[in-house]
């Protein structure tokens, strides 16, 4: 089903927030990743007509943005973050404990097409590293317990409760006290 | 201990406090909006932000007054306000927590910004990954709308203006406001050539302003309270009001610590932060954010302000403030982050493109033990080459880690050399050649 049909409503709304149609592109690009998992090339056609856009131009932008996924990835992607703050508190270990607990390294996915492990650029969360954001959730402070729970979490529900909510740190009643 | 007052994150500490609209009116959230429109002037708005001297927290340190009075005054097309919430900076993590704990104080700075410049619609440009942060500012909004703060016709005065959340995706440059329009315009992310500034030619070419969230998000405070009372605040005249210092690396208790500005890192480490988590002393630290150079144990003492830091070489930038102990390797850090803005280099100009490439090849041979002296005059000779010759200013940060590097620990560097030469474990190629 094409996506102008399966998500009529939000699409129209999307649209009527930008006086330029273009602005819409990357919003859009949002819904067909959500729909698929990655962006097809359907998808890419589909929404250059819409935008009246050529699918180049929607190529072109496409490819400059590193959380569009242009072919499929496991169903739960692991991305952790590499940056220097993160790798002073030990971003590197994390990352040989995913390798040795799924048998992935940066880049790949496991055979079951369940987890892909990507090592990702500052993702904002520095004060609360080790860090690696799932799907849309970021999962912060990891320790090995933390991520065997996490990974297992995710295996037998889609989901863990040890994902971040509202961010606040140090949280209010260390600060109370210190200050 | 010092004793001040949270301005930014005052609310948020409150037990219970969740952030909602009945919460933020409870705390007189929204009296700066009532007071304002149709009351105040907007020129007026404006000379009360440039009185209190406030400053964009993004990382220039633009005062945001003179930046909202470069608006052409004859212009009667629409105008837009673009709140930046990109926060990408290595090391910052402040707006994620004004965004994610008290959304409508943002709200209410992005109106007050927007009646002060005479916008009708205001977007709110945030990193993609913080999908969390813009469902939370979604829904704030939808409150906001509901109780007629947001929308046509805002409180009977008149006033429309519409708040938009558009989500990035994932690529840092787009926290560079030229960038940020061209990707809000559906483009790739690519800064464009200034002048002409934003002021005159910004969203879809019509005067645009661009602040950051936690610039914003002070904005009801200093009207509610005065000029006078925020100028009074941190180091006045050049440096007023508090910042929310994020402090990340190997201190005992990292994260968002709302002081004035003008405090020392010292105290920032050792009276908020915790001293250091192994009790290790201080070998080095970033004021600002990755794109700010590093500084020694020997800066401790430096006032945490836009001026006094710039005087010790580097930049207070977006307040990102992380500490390293004894013990960590200083080409290792500064490779670190040169491969963080190999990565995010837009590719647009030649000398930061292909040069964040070179300089991440030589600290990758150096930190291998395959380096040669004369990469250490290769290493300066392309910073000279990137720093001012692009049109952003990510070619100066880029070059910061190594410069600074280089200036304060290059006994590292040779040392990393001299083991490789040593060991003769490679055969050396001819002088000049790549």
């Amino acid at each position: 089903m094409k996506l102008a049909e399966k998500y009529k409503d939000e699409i129209g709304d999307i649209l009527s927030r930008y006086p330029v149609k273009r602005s819409a592109l990357i919003p859009l690009l949002y819904v067909a990743q959500r729909d698929q998992g990655y962006v097809t090339e359907a998808a890419m056609q589909e929404i250059a007509a819409l935008l009246r856009l050529t699918p180049p131009q929607v190529y072109e932008t496409i490819t400059f943005y590193t959380m569009f996924n242009l072919k499929p990835v496991g169903k739960f992607h692991l991305q952790v973050c590499k940056s220097l703050m993160c790798a002073l508190v030990g971003s590197d270990t994390v990352i040989g404990w995913i390798k040795a607990k799924l048998g992935i390294a940066p880049g790949e996915t496991t055979a079951d097409g369940l987890f892909s492990l990507s090592a990702v650029e500052c993702l904002a969360a520095c004060g609360t590293g080790p860090m690696m954001q799932v799907n849309d959730d970021y999962y912060e402070q990891l320790t090995e317990d933390k991520l065997d729970r996490i990974l297992s979490d995710l295996r037998s529900t889609g989901t863990s409760p040890l994902k971040s909510g509202p961010f606040m740190w140090p949280e209010p009643i260390t600060v109370k006290s210190e200050t | 201990m010092p004793k001040h007052e949270l301005i930014l994150l005052k609310n948020m500490m409150q037990p219970g406090y969740t952030g909602s609209l009945p919460d933020y009116e409870k705390t007189g959230g929204y009296q700066a909006l009532r007071t304002t429109l149709g009351k105040i002037a907007p020129a007026d708005v404006t000379a009360m932000v440039k009185k209190s001297g406030l400053r964009g927290r993004g990382g220039a340190g633009f005062p945001t007054g003179v930046k909202w009075g470069f608006l052409p005054k004859d212009y009667h097309g629409p105008r837009y306000l673009c709140c930046n919430a990109d926060e990408s900076e290595p090391g910052t993590f402040k707006d994620r927590q004004l965004m994610e704990r008290d959304p409508h104080q943002v709200l209410e700075g992005i109106l007050l910004a927007c009646y002060a410049i005479g916008a009708e619609t205001a977007y709110i440009y945030i990193r993609g990954e913080m999908v969390l942060g813009s469902q939370i500012l979604e829904h704030a909004i939808a409150e906001a709308r509901a109780a007629g703060y947001i929308g046509t016709n805002i409180l009977g005065t008149g006033v429309h203006v519409d708040i938009w959340v558009h989500r990035g995706a994932g690529a840092y440059i787009c926290g560079e406001e030229t960038a940020l329009l061209e990707s809000l315009e559906g483009k790739r992310g690519l800064p464009r050539v200034k002048p002409p500034f934003p002021a005159t030619h910004g969203l879809y070419n019509k005067p645009t302003v661009v602040n950051n969230v936690e610039t914003l998000a002070n904005l009801p405070h200093i009207i509610n309270r005065g000029p006078e009372w925020f100028a009074a605040i941190g180091s006045p005249p050049k440096s007023t009001g508090t910042r929310v210092f994020c402090v990340s690396g190997h201190v005992k208790r990292p994260g968002n610590y709302e002081v004035p500005m003008g405090v020392t890192v010292r105290e920032l480490v050792y009276e908020h932060a915790g001293g250091m988590r192994s009790d290790k002393p201080i070998k080095a630290f970033i004021p600002g954010g990755a794109s700010a150079p590093f500084l020694t144990p020997a800066h401790l003492d430096v006032k945490l302000d836009f001026e006094h830091v710039a005087a010790a070489g580097s930049m207070l930038g977006s307040g990102g403030v992380t500490v390293m102990e004894e013990g960590t390797s200083m080409v290792w850090a500064a490779l670190r982050l040169m491969e963080f803005f190999y990565h995010e280099s837009c590719g647009k100009c030649s000398p930061c493109r292909e040069g964040s490439s070179w300089l991440v090849q030589t600290l990758r041979r150096i930190l291998a033990k395959r380096g040669r002296m004369q990469d250490l005059e290769t290493l300066l000779d392309l910073c000279k080459n990137i720093a001012g010759r692009t049109v952003c200013a990510f070619g100066d940060a880029e070059v910061a880690p190594i410069q600074s590097t280089l200036k304060y620990w290059r006994q590292e560097y040779v040392d990393l050399i001299s083991e490789a030469e040593a060991a003769n474990l490679i055969q050396l190629e001819p002088a000049g050649r790549h």
